[in-house]
């Protein structure tokens, strides 16, 4: 019992210890959870492995080969974690703000759907490729704009909350876009010549230029949510647009006092959010598949909830936390032909750590990281005296 | 309407209970007769809700002890309170709204029939204390489609239905129309004849005084006097709730009033529950005065404030500054004109707790060409700003990057006081600009009130502190139940006239 707690406390002090290393080495405090949060989640998704009599260590290295082992497995790992970016930044916009945009899954489809549709229109293949692209992502921006702006103007106008009203639109837009592309009798926007369902085939003047031929092709789709992330830092800590966004979101009564409009910075907060949304899944019709499924994006957007958490809704932390989540789902096929563990494991570690982080006090208590700048109520407790 | 009068069933003696930051009761002591109504008067803040909970359970005091019927209790929570026969109605209502009486009257406490509720029953015994009690109510009706008066009925009920012997109302009147007040205080002496003990929570002096045995004041948490309703007047009583002994004289000159500058007319608004609170307002405040509004809180001068300055819509008559009509303004527009406003809740309205000194000091215009080159912020025009604040209003931090919630109560405040006073002022808002501050703070800000008038600013100062209100102001105004009351040049005034306004409505006696 005695050693027991003994050992406890020695783990205790070694965890203390690597967090101070941490603390000094990382500059961005908050995000110490989220690396612990990692880390317990490859840990217990290790026991999990083991218990189906897997050698965990054989599984994770297969599985960090699939991720980085070579050219290839890079380029795709991070192909695949491009439009994760911006499905993160639409829910971590909105959030500076006070919001919670749990919608982008539906921004996604409402901003991919109109970019198939313009990218189609028989006169973009009369366009060069410098006026087409452009446009076929300012149409899916708009798309997502419009979508994520709906619920921003129903919380202004009749208070509805942005975290019902984003669920309803998803399941609109799911069906809605279903439909469309399903629908053979009358045909809205099905590709009739196709046996399966989808739209017609953008032009190929909208196709954006392949940077790799990996699996998935790396495209220079990369360069625009890459950009729209710095855009988005600058925007949310340089500009006087994103210190109203920030004041709205610490205390709305404050920034009505001292003049703000507030229910104009959570209109655009939410359009702005759903146009992250709109872009990546545009950068994804053009990029990647050249027309719209209707299961292309599934779960991408509630992914990108768990990225957004996992960057505590840093801008530039949401490329890192981004290309960790994309890269695990790209190097998960290599563990289940290698190791004969099911891609399915990784899910489940990425449900844990997304568990881990919005439940922090788990990863607080067991490696001791004090309360630094969560909470404003608890931030001058104990950290003076170390 | 001294009952005859049972032994002591309540007594607190030496309570002390501490917020981190405040003593929300220091030392008070309090003792409940059978059959007695016990007054407990004082203005926001000054500890009452804090005492009774720790009665009914919900607080544990740091210090002191409460006996019930001789005994000692500690209770963990209010189901302790509840088995000693205590019952509590809150001044918000504890229903749900879509439950019928009935429902809500048993809730927690099921009148059951093997697994079922026994309606019946129930339905009985409410219909039994209802009209043992005079207190008419419909087991059957759905809470959500009563009158105010009628759920605080039900809640009374839900109280006896639990055998309360004590009950404690906190601030019962606060939501009842005259006319329901009249039949409250009827189903209230109902209850002392027949043996029930109440602590009544009000800042009301005319109701303490039409239906109080005893009267306990407080006043920043302490107990300040006690005394019978025969032994009161409500100015005797106006005086313990808001006086102090210490007079704060602040040196001024005589002013030297210009034009008129703020001007309002019949303004009405409404709480956020939506009781009209500014009931047709009318005040008109020139260049170079300072127009100070006293009255008891909850008589409509948060509204009046706020829907002056823009930010609570109003609901009829109008705002005019200098000489535009503002009654339908945003906040900046009007805020723009210059007219700055010292807001009453500094954590809610003043500050954003988690930024810094240096952006709360441009909370309202941070926007401008000083400090926003074409939307991206200027840090270092900022900074610079936020250095010679500080310095002149003397904020005693370490750095204007420190969060703003690392400052004391009264440094925040100069920060508030600070980002309004500076400008290009026409007019000034304040209320409640010393709540809670030491004195050397106090001086401070009112010293800069004066300034700004002497230099021509119109001045309206809204205060609970009459003390406040008498040295700086050069007309008082009386603000009772969303009106002016009165107005007084405030050479003459004295303290005695502006208490019985500010507890009557009227100078002339009684109204």
């Amino acid at each position: 019992m005695n050693g027991a707690k003994h050992a406890n406390a020695g783990i205790g002090r070694a965890a203390s210890q690597v967090h101070r290393l941490l603390t000094e080495a990382w500059r961005l405090q908050p995000l110490y959870v989220s690396l612990y949060a990692i880390l317990l989640s490859f840990v217990v998704g290790g026991v999990l492995i083991s218990i189906i009599g897997v050698n965990p260590f054989t599984a994770y290295w297969a599985l960090l080969r699939g991720m980085v082992g070579g050219g290839d497995q890079i380029a795709g790992s991070v192909a695949r974690s491009v439009p994760f970016i911006g499905s993160a930044l639409a829910l971590a916009f909105a959030f500076r703000a006070g919001l919670f945009n749990i919608g982008a899954e539906g921004q996604l489809l409402a901003g991919g759907i109109t970019a198939a549709y313009v990218g189609a229109l028989s006169w973009m293949s009369d366009l060069p490729g410098i006026v087409a692209i452009p446009l076929i992502l300012i149409a899916g921006t708009m798309g997502g704009a419009v979508w994520g702006g709906i619920p921003g103007v129903l919380r202004t106008k009749t208070g509805a909350h942005e975290v019902i009203s984003t669920i309803m639109l998803n399941s609109l837009v799911l069906f809605g876009v279903r439909w469309m592309v399903n629908s053979r009798d009358p045909v809205v926007l099905r590709d009739t010549e196709s046996t399966v369902p989808r739209t017609d085939p953008i032009s190929d003047t909208g196709v954006l230029p392949e940077l790799v031929d990996s699996q998935p092709v790396l495209h220079t789709g990369l360069f625009a949510l890459l950009g729209i992330c710095l855009v988005v830092a600058f925007v949310l800590n340089r500009t006087t647009f994103g210190f109203e966004v920030g004041t709205v979101g610490l205390n709305p009564h404050a920034s009505h006092y001292a003049g703000i409009n507030v229910n104009r910075v959570i209109v655009a907060s939410m359009a702005a959010s759903g146009a992250f949304a709109g872009l990546a899944a545009a950068s994804e019709i053009s990029g990647t598949n050249g027309f719209f499924q209707p299961g292309t994006f599934f779960l991408m957007g509630f992914d990108g909830i768990a990225i957004a958490l996992l960057a505590r809704t840093n801008p530039v932390a949401i490329i890192a936390a981004a290309l960790l989540w994309g890269s695990m789902l790209s190097g998960a096929p290599l563990m289940q032909q290698e190791a004969d563990v099911s891609i399915d494991v990784v899910r489940i570690i990425q449900a844990m750590v997304l568990l881990f982080v919005a439940a922090d006090a788990i990863v607080r208590y067991l490696f001791r990281v004090r309360e630094m700048d969560q909470s404003p109520f608890k931030a001058t407790s104990v950290e003076g005296a170390v | 309407m001294a009952q005859a009068s049972g032994g002591t069933v309540l007594e607190v003696e030496g309570i002390t209970k501490a917020f981190p930051g405040v003593v929300a009761n220091d030392d008070v002591s309090l003792t409940l007769n059978q059959g007695e109504i016990h007054c407990l008067l004082g203005e926001n803040g000054a500890g009452k809700s804090t005492l009774v909970n720790m009665v009914f359970g919900l607080y544990r005091p740091d210090q002191g002890t409460i006996k019930v019927r001789g005994e000692e209790v500690h209770f963990e929570d209010s189901g302790d309170a509840i088995a000693r026969g205590i019952g509590m109605v809150h001044q918000h209502f504890q229903l749900i709204p879509v439950f019928t009486v009935a429902e809500n009257i048993i809730l927690g406490n099921e009148v059951t029939k093997g697994a079922f509720l026994d309606l019946d029953t129930a339905r009985r015994q409410i219909d039994a204390l209802a009209e043992r009690y005079g207190l008419a109510v419909d087991p059957d009706a759905t809470v959500g489609e009563l009158s105010v008066g009628e759920q605080q009925r039900v809640e009374l009920v839900k109280a006896l239905f639990r055998d309360a012997d004590i009950l404690i109302l906190d601030e019962p009147t606060a939501v009842l129309t005259p006319g329901e007040v009249d039949d409250f205080f009827e189903v209230v002496e109902s209850l002392t004849g027949q043996g029930k003990s109440i602590i009544f929570i009000t800042h009301k002096l005319r109701e303490v005084l039409a239906v109080a045995d005893r009267i306990t004041v407080l006043r920043s948490g302490r107990v300040v006097g006690t005394t019978t309703a025969e032994g009161a007047t409500q100015q005797s009583l106006a005086n313990l709730m808001v006086g102090r002994d210490v007079v704060f004289r602040v040196e001024k000159a005589e002013a030297d009033p210009g034009a008129p500058v703020i001007r309002v007319q019949g303004l009405r608004s409404q709480d956020d529950r939506g009781v009209e609170m500014v009931t047709g307002f009318d005040v008109e405040v020139r260049a170079g005065e300072i127009f100070g509004i006293a009255g008891v809180e909850g008589n409509g001068q948060r509204e009046l404030v706020e829907t002056i300055c823009g930010m609570r819509p109003a609901t009829g008559g109008r705002v005019e500054m200098l000489g535009q009509e503002t009654t339908h303004w945003t906040p900046r527009k009007i805020h723009e004109l210059g007219v700055a406003h010292v807001p009453e809740n500094r954590s809610k309205h003043g500050v954003v707790a988690q930024y810094s000194i240096a952006d709360n000091l441009v909370l309202n215009r941070y926007h401008h060409r000083r400090f926003s080159n074409l939307g991206v912020r200027n840090t270092a025009a900022i900074n610079v700003e936020a250095e010679e604040l500080v310095e002149q209003f003397d904020v005693r931090t370490p750095g204007v990057d420190a969060t703003i919630d690392t400052l004391s109560g009264g440094n925040q405040q100069k920060v508030i006081v600070a980002r309004e006073l500076t400008g290009d002022l026409k007019a000034l808002i304040v209320a409640q600009p010393t709540r809670g501050l030491d004195v050397g703070s106090i001086e401070f800000i009112h010293r800069k009130i004066i300034e700004l008038r002497d230099q021509g600013v119109a001045v309206l100062l809204v205060s609970a502190e009459l003390d406040e209100i008498l040295s700086l102001s050069d007309r008082i105004g009386v603000l009772y139940r969303g009106r002016l009351a009165g107005t007084v040049d405030s050479a003459h005034a004295t303290r005695e006239e502006l208490g019985l306004l500010m507890a009557t409505g009227s100078s002339g006696g009684q109204s």
